[in-house]
């Protein structure tokens, strides 16, 4: 970085160009990633606003020229949409509501005491959330089934349990864990009980996680397929990810723009969340791990 | 770990003295509280857990010992056929085949992955600011999708008739991709789903390991270039070593998802369900819940959970490690 003999300014500026002209290559690199990675997500909201003809033509129309509103409008009058968004909200909202206030307590006395078999809960866990969902959806559907829980959101309610439990804990355990011991110890020099300084410190601090937390396991919920899918047979009762499965039915002419639209629809609530909560959750899956 | 505010000082009278004094003086009903406390947190995510969880899985364990087909699912009850399942699997050619399709497909998802995404999260350390903003918000874009909606975004795009990918590979003079099957052959097919994976799976690896990458110290590798080290010197010999507690996680993360992954395949191939196309996933579906023979489907699930297990060892490892920082 310093220079001090005389040949030093050209040999600078010539490095200075090459490293702007790297630069330059990298960025079209970086431009040509953008592309592969938002192409699809553009294709989808593009074709949803679509005329059926641009949609048809054999060359792709890369705009909506004659956009319009009518495959939205055929999507939501398609028969079920509106009750299966009724039960995806009431089986993603109770799952979220039930595991979060569940998670909570476990998480505080993960992070905050130690007792014996705290390590062995902490091991199980994580050991729970790699079961593969289809490994579990067997003896669930036989348990279900012999309650006759099958095919009622009560059912699937209990499944979601399954990968949204474990998953709160262990990333709220992460939320509380980063709180600083010393704010907690000071709270109660100042005269407050271990139970005032945790409602007093605590709960403020671990309220973006717990909002994080939430929208994360509302996502996970909500992009369920397989235990709605197994357990939901009945149309009148489904989720809405069972729904646009089966929004093309058998049929050999699909509706690709109705189709297109009812992705959207179903992606915009997800989206809207996870732009809100992704930079923390990719901070909370994966602090300490460098530190590890 | 002490919670004891004040630490006996040992060897000195002084310090045994206050230590004893003090725990004399502190009522017990506090202590047993203290010592109660984290257990009253817990049990109810235990409760919870062990009837959602531990006991589903004694019935899976319990149902691969038995024949449970859908006369023994309205009956409630299984017959004992021992181990008579397991032999049935070992038995099966098919299952050899998916599971060696399996595993080969698992080794190209994971492998495509980890190597695009780490690509990709050392462009962004060499980017312009406005570009390294573009390529975030299109890698959270991708993330963001939910699956379901991906696999009809990806059998829109690949459709026979006036599917975009045919015809932008078409243009671009990769081959004559016009009115293309991809659906035609598995290897085709499973392509179609590799890249799916990889695109939805891409974003999670790259912005978890830039992440990383900003933890690294700079004026290492600072250094290391003005030393003249190149490139991938500086990756190997520095960025690697500094994040490999990352890699391990995110490879065997990836590893235990592709090998179990369901609902892309199982939708984006459904209209073929032939054998030909099974991953594990789809074999465990078509000989369970398909056929209704919950039996021989726990027998697979458990097989498969054990191969999960084996290989996620590395991962638990070092997960219980992160967990035990404080």
């Amino acid at each position: 970085v310093t220079a001090s003999a005389a040949p030093a300014p050209p040999l600078r500026r010539r490095r200075a160009r090459r490293r702007r002209l790297a630069r330059v290559g990298w960025n079209a690199l970086g431009l040509a990633v953008f592309a592969v990675m938002a192409f699809p997500v553009y294709w989808m909201m593009s074709t949803a606003f679509k005329s059926g003809d641009e949609i048809n033509s054999y060359a792709p129309k890369w705009l909506p020229v004659h956009a319009t509103l009518l495959h939205f409008h055929d999507a939501i009058h398609t028969p079920f949409f509106w009750v299966d968004v009724k039960n995806s909200l009431i089986v993603v909202g109770v799952t979220v509501a039930l595991s979060l206030v569940l998670a909570f307590l476990a998480a505080v006395a993960l992070a905050k005491f130690r007792f014996g078999g705290r390590k062995a809960f902490i091991l199980l866990m994580i050991v729970i959330q790699m079961l593969p969902a289809n490994a579990l959806i067997i003896p669930l559907y036989v348990v279900l089934a012999r309650y006759h829980e099958t095919g009622r959101l009560t059912g699937v309610i209990i499944t979601y349990m399954t990968f949204v439990l474990p998953f709160s804990i262990w990333t709220l355990r992460g939320f509380i864990i980063g709180i600083p011991r010393e704010l907690e110890e000071a709270a109660m020099v100042d005269g407050n009980t271990r139970f005032g300084a945790f409602v007093k410190i605590l709960l403020p601090l671990v309220a973006p996680g717990l909002v994080a937390t939430s929208v994360f396991a509302f996502i996970q919920a909500w992009n369920e397929f397989i235990f709605a899918y197994v357990l939901l047979t009945d149309s009148q009762k489904q989720t809405l990810t069972v729904w646009l499965a089966g929004f093309y039915g058998t049929s050999r002419g699909t509706d690709w723009g109705g189709l297109m639209a009812a992705s959207t629809l179903t992606a915009i609530p997800v989206v809207v969340f996870f732009l809100i909560v992704q930079r923390r959750i990719a901070f909370g899956l994966t602090a300490g791990a460098v530190r590890g | 770990m002490s919670t004891d505010p004040i630490p006996a000082v040992p060897g000195t009278a002084a310090g045994t003295n206050v230590e004893t004094f003090r725990r004399r003086r502190r009522p017990s009903r506090a202590r047993v509280v203290r010592a109660v406390t984290p257990y009253g947190l817990v049990a109810p995510a235990a409760v919870v857990i062990a009837a959602v969880l531990a006991y589903p899985l004694y019935s899976l364990v319990r149902l691969s010992f038995e024949r449970y087909g859908l006369f023994q699912l309205i009956a409630h009850h299984g017959t004992s056929v021992g181990l008579h399942n397991y032999g049935t699997l070992l038995h099966d050619p098919v299952f050899w085949a998916t599971l060696k399709r399996t595993v080969v497909f698992t080794i190209v998802n994971v492998g495509l992955t980890m190597l695009l995404g780490t690509l990709i999260a050392l462009l962004l350390v060499r980017v312009s600011a406005w570009v390294r903003i573009l390529v975030t918000s299109g890698l959270v874009l991708a993330w963001a999708m939910p699956v379901v909606v991906a696999v009809q975004l990806w059998y829109w795009m690949t459709n026979y008739e006036n599917g975009v990918v045919n015809y932008l590979l078409t243009k671009l003079h990769v081959g004559d991709y016009i009115q293309h099957d991809w659906y035609g052959s598995p290897t085709a097919a499973l392509g179609v789903t590799t890249s799916l994976i990889v695109w939805g799976a891409i974003p999670f690896v790259a912005i978890t390991l830039y992440a990383g990458l900003a933890q690294v110290p700079h004026d290492l590798r600072e250094a290391a270039s003005v030393d003249g080290a190149g490139a991938l010197r500086t990756f190997k010999d520095i960025t690697f070593p500094a994040l490999k507690p990352i890699f391990l996680i995110l490879t065997s993360l990836s590893i235990i998802w592709d090998f179990s992954v369901f609902t892309q395949p199982f939708l984006l191939l459904n209209s073929r369900p032939n054998q030909g196309y099974y991953l594990m996933s789809m074999y465990l579906y078509e000989k369970s819940i398909g056929v209704h023979e919950y039996g021989l489907g726990s027998a697979i699930a458990i097989v498969m959970v054990a191969i999960m297990l084996a290989l996620s060892f590395f991962y638990v490892r070092q997960m219980v490690r992160v967990g035990d920082v404080r």
